[in-house]
C-alpha cells in the first residue's frame, strides 16, 4: 500500500513537472517619443497611435510611453506606465487614466535640444524585462537621427532578444532630400543594430497599417 | 581482351554484358521462375488465410452484434411491457377500483326498481261472495209481496254502495300504484347511467388490453430471436442514431450560445489574459460551468427516471433519489441564476468597452435607446438555456444506445471490404507469378529461342525411351484414333 502510495505520488510529481510553468501571452508596449526640434509639432499623431495601442491592449498587458531627450536612459523620461489589471472592467479605467496622463503630457510639451534614442531603448528593454511579459514590442515615433551630447557612449550592442522594434512615422529630414541615401542609410543602420542584437525591425510610415500590423509582428 | 576492358568498353562493352546476363538469367531460368512462382503462391495464400481470418472475425461480429442487438431489444421491450403493465393495472385500479360500489349502486337500483315493480302489480278486487246471493234474490218474481219488494230494493241500495265504495278503493290502488311507476323512472335513468359507465371502462380496459398485447407480442418476436425482429431493430436503431444526433447537433448549438453569453464576463472573475495551454482560462471556466449543468441536468433525468444511463442512480431507494433530485435541481437553478447574471455582466462589460473605445477615438459616448431589450434577452437565455440543456440527456442515451449497433455495422462493413481487399489481391498475387514468369522469358527469348530450334533439330534422333516411349506410345494411338 505504501508503495503505491509513493508510485501514485511520484506519478503526480512528474506530470506536474512536465505541465511546467505556461508561457506567457501578455504583451508588453514601450512606445518612445521623439521630442527633438520639430518633432514636437508631429506630436499629435503620436497620441493617436497611443489610442490605437491602448485600444488593442488587453488584460495583464503592460504599457509606457517616454519621451525621448537629451538623455533618455533614464525612468524619469517616462510619461506614463501601466500595468494593465487581469479584470477588463478595471483594464478599461486604468486606460482612461493613462490617456488622460498622455494628454496632460502633450499639452505641456517642449522641445530637446539632443535625441538619446539608444538610451530610450536600452530605457525600454529593461522595462519590458522586468514585466517579464511574453510579447515585447518597442515603437519608436521619431525620425531615428540620433543626435548625442557630448561624452554619452552609445556605440555598444543593444540587447534585444525577442523585442520587436517597430519604427513609426520616420519622416525624412531636409538632408534626406538632399540625399536620399542617408535616410536609407540610417534605417538600415538601425535595423542591422535592432538584429544584431536579437530583435526583428519593422517600418510603418502609413498609420493605417498600424492596426493590421498588430495581429503580426514576430 | 581481358575482363576489365570488357567492362571499360562502350557500346561492344554493354552489349557484351547484356549476354552474359541473359545467358545467366537463361542458364537460371527454371529455379528462378519457380522461386517466383513460390513467393507469389506464398504471398497469395498468406492474403488468402487472412481475407478469410477477416471475415470470419466480421462474421462472429455480426454474430454478436445481433445478439446485442436483440438483448438490447428484448431490454427495451420487457421495459416497454412493463410499463404497460404499470399502466393497465393504474387503469384497472382507477377504473374497477369502485366496482363493488358501482355494482352495489346497481342492486340497490335493481332492488328498489323489483320492490317499485312489485308495489306497482295490478290488485284486482276479490270476486264478491255475495253474487250467488244475489243471483238468488234477482229470481225471486217480481210480483212478490212489497215486503219483499222493500227488502230487494233496501239490498239494491246496499249493493249499489258498496259496488261504489269498492270502485273508489280501486282507483286509489290504480294512483298508487302509478306513483310507484312514475317514482320507477329516475332509477332506471341511474341504472342506465352506471351501466354505461360500465361500458366505457370496460371499453377503454379493452384498448389497454391490446396495447399490452402488442408490447407482449413484439416481446416474444425478439425473445424468439427471429429475423424479422432484428431487421426491425437494425432499423430503429439506425433511424434512433441520426435522430438523436440531429437533436445533439442542435443542442450543441444552444450550448455554444450558452459559452459565448458567459465566456466574456467569466474573464472579470478568473481573469482575462491567463492561459491553461493553448486557452484562455476564462474560456475552460465558461465550458466547466456549462459542463457541470449538463452533468446536472443528466443526474436530475437519472432521478426521475426519465432516462437509465447511471445503473447506480436507478438502484438507489426511492428516498435517496428524491433527495438527489432535489439536491441537483438546487444546484441547477443556482448555476442557472449565476448564468443570469454573467449576461448581465457582459452587457455591462460590453457597454464599458465600447465607451473606452470611443473615448479613446475622442468620440462622444451616447446610450443606446432600449439597451434594456438586449440586457433582459441575455439574462434570459442565462437563465433558460440551463433548463433547456437539461433534456439532451434524452437523445443523449438514445443516442449512446444505438451508437453501439452502428458502430457493430461499421466495423462489420469496414471488414468486409478489407476482407475482399484481400481476396483480390492474393488473386492478383497468384496471377502475378505467370506474368512475371511470362515477363522473364521475354527478356530471355534469344536463348530460349535457339533451345526450341536445337530441340527440333534434334527431335527425329532422340531415342525416346523408359515412361516417356509409354507416353508417346499412347499419344500417337490417341491421335490415330481421333483420325479413324
Amino acid at each position: 500500500m505504501r508503495k503505491l502510495i509513493l508510485g501514485l505520488t511520484a506519478g503526480f510529481a512528474a506530470t506536474l513537472a512536465a505541465c511546467g510553468e505556461p508561457p506567457q501571452r501578455n504583451t508588453g508596449v514601450y512606445m518612445l517619443i521623439d521630442t527633438s526640434g520639430t518633432y514636437t509639432k508631429e506630436i499629435d499623431q503620436a497620441q493617436q497611435i497611443i489610442n490605437v495601442i491602448l485600444a488593442r491592449l488587453e488584460p495583464n498587458d503592460a504599457f509606457a510611453v517616454a519621451r525621448v531627450d537629451t538623455g533618455s536612459f533614464s525612468e524619469r523620461d517616462i510619461i506614463a506606465k501601466m500595468h494593465f489589471d487581469d479584470r477588463p472592467s478595471v483594464t478599461n479605467q486604468q486606460k482612461r487614466q493613462f490617456r488622460d496622463s498622455v494628454d496632460t503630457f502633450v499639452r505641456g510639451v517642449s522641445p530637446a535640444s539632443h535625441t538619446d534614442i539608444t538610451g530610450a531603448m536600452l530605457q525600454a528593454t529593461e522595462f519590458l524585462a522586468e514585466k517579464g511579459t511574453g510579447r515585447k514590442v518597442i515603437f519608436i515615433f521619431s525620425d531615428l537621427k540620433e543626435d548625442l551630447p557630448p561624452g554619452y557612449v552609445r556605440n555598444f550592442p543593444l540587447p534585444l532578444d525577442g523585442v520587436h522594434v517597430v519604427a513609426v512615422n520616420v519622416t525624412k529630414l531636409r538632408s534626406d532630400n538632399i540625399d536620399p541615401r542617408e535616410y536609407i542609410n540610417r534605417i538600415s543602420s538601425w535595423q542591422a543594430r535592432v538584429e544584431e542584437g536579437g530583435g526583428t525591425w519593422q517600418v510603418i510610415n502609413d498609420l493605417d497599417r498600424l492596426d493590421a500590423t498588430w495581429d503580426a509582428p514576430a | 581482351m581481358s575482363t576489365n576492358e570488357i567492362f571499360a568498353g562502350g557500346l561492344s562493352g554493354t552489349l557484351a554484358m547484356a549476354a552474359l546476363g541473359v545467358l545467366a538469367l537463361y542458364l537460371a531460368r527454371a529455379p528462378i521462375q519457380r522461386l517466383i512462382h513460390s513467393s507469389c503462391l506464398a504471398v497469395g495464400q498468406g492474403l488468402r488465410f487472412a481475407s478469410r481470418s477477416i471475415f470470419s472475425v466480421r462474421t462472429r461480429l455480426v454474430a454478436r452484434n445481433r445478439e446485442v442487438l436483440l438483448a438490447a431489444g428484448r431490454e427495451a421491450a420487457a421495459r416497454m411491457v412493463e410499463r404497460e403493465y404499470e399502466r393497465f393495472s393504474d387503469k384497472v385500479r382507477r377504473d374497477l377500483g369502485d366496482y363493488p360500489a358501482l355494482h352495489q349502486g346497481l342492486t340497490e337500483q335493481a332492488s328498489k326498481l323489483d320492490e317499485d315493480y312489485a308495489a306497482s302489480a295490478a290488485n284486482p278486487p276479490a270476486p264478491p261472495g255475495w253474487a250467488e246471493a244475489v243471483e238468488a234474490v234477482a229470481a225471486v218474481p217480481a210480483k212478490a209481496e212489497p215486503v219483499l219488494r222493500q227488502v230487494l230494493e233496501s239490498i239494491h241500495g246496499s249493493f249499489k254502495k258498496a259496488g261504489e265504495e269498492a270502485n273508489r278503493a280501486y282507483r286509489d290502488d290504480c294512483r298508487t300504484r302509478h306513483k310507484h311507476l312514475h317514482d320507477m323512472a329516475p332509477s332506471w335513468r341511474e341504472s342506465a347511467k352506471l351501466l354505461d359507465q360500465v361500458k366505457t371502462r370496460v371499453e377503454t380496459l379493452n384498448d389497454r388490453a391490446a396495447t399490452v398485447d402488442a408490447c407482449m407480442k413484439r416481446y416474444e418476436d425478439i425473445n424468439a430471436d427471429s429475423d424479422q425482429a432484428a431487421m426491425s431493430l437494425q432499423s430503429s436503431a439506425l433511424v434512433q442514431f441520426f435522430i438523436s444526433g440531429l437533436v445533439l447537433l442542435v443542442a450543441t448549438g444552444g450550448a455554444i450560445v450558452n459559452f459565448h453569453l458567459i465566456a466574456r464576463p467569466m474573464s472579470e472573475m478568473v481573469g482575462g489574459n491567463t492561459y491553461m495551454g493553448a486557452f484562455r482560462t476564462a474560456d475552460i471556466a465558461a465550458l466547466v460551468i456549462i459542463l457541470v449543468e449538463l452533468s446536472m441536468g443528466l443526474f436530475l433525468m437519472e432521478c426521475l427516471r426519465i432516462t437509465n444511463l447511471f445503473p447506480a442512480i436507478s438502484a438507489l431507494p426511492d428516498r435517496v433519489r428524491q433527495r438527489l433530485a432535489i439536491v441537483s435541481f438546487t444546484l441547477l437553478l443556482s448555476l442557472a441564476c449565476v448564468e443570469a447574471g454573467l449576461a448581465y455582466m457582459r452587457e455591462l462589460l460590453l457597454q464599458d468597452e465600447l465607451a473606452t473605445a470611443a473615448v479613446l477615438r475622442g468620440d462622444q459616448t451616447t446610450d443606446p435607446a432600449f439597451l434594456w431589450i438586449t440586457t433582459v434577452a441575455q439574462m434570459g437565455m442565462g437563465f433558460i438555456l440551463p433548463f433547456a440543456l437539461t433534456f439532451i440527456a434524452i437523445p443523449l442515451e438514445t443516442f449512446i444506445h444505438s451508437m453501439r449497433a452502428v458502430l457493430g455495422w461499421v466495423a462489420a462493413g469496414v471488414l468486409l471490404t478489407l476482407s475482399f481487399s484481400l481476396r483480390v489481391l492474393a488473386r492478383a498475387f497468384e496471377e502475378a507469378a505467370t506474368v512475371i514468369n511470362q515477363l522473364y522469358d521475354v527478356v530471355i527469348f534469344a536463348p530460349l529461342w535457339a533451345e526450341q530450334r536445337v530441340k527440333e533439330l534434334r527431335g527425329g534422333q532422340i531415342e525416346v525411351v523408359g515412361a516417356r516411349k509409354v507416353i508417346k506410345d499412347a499419344e500417337t494411338r490417341l491421335k490415330e484414333r481421333e483420325a479413324a
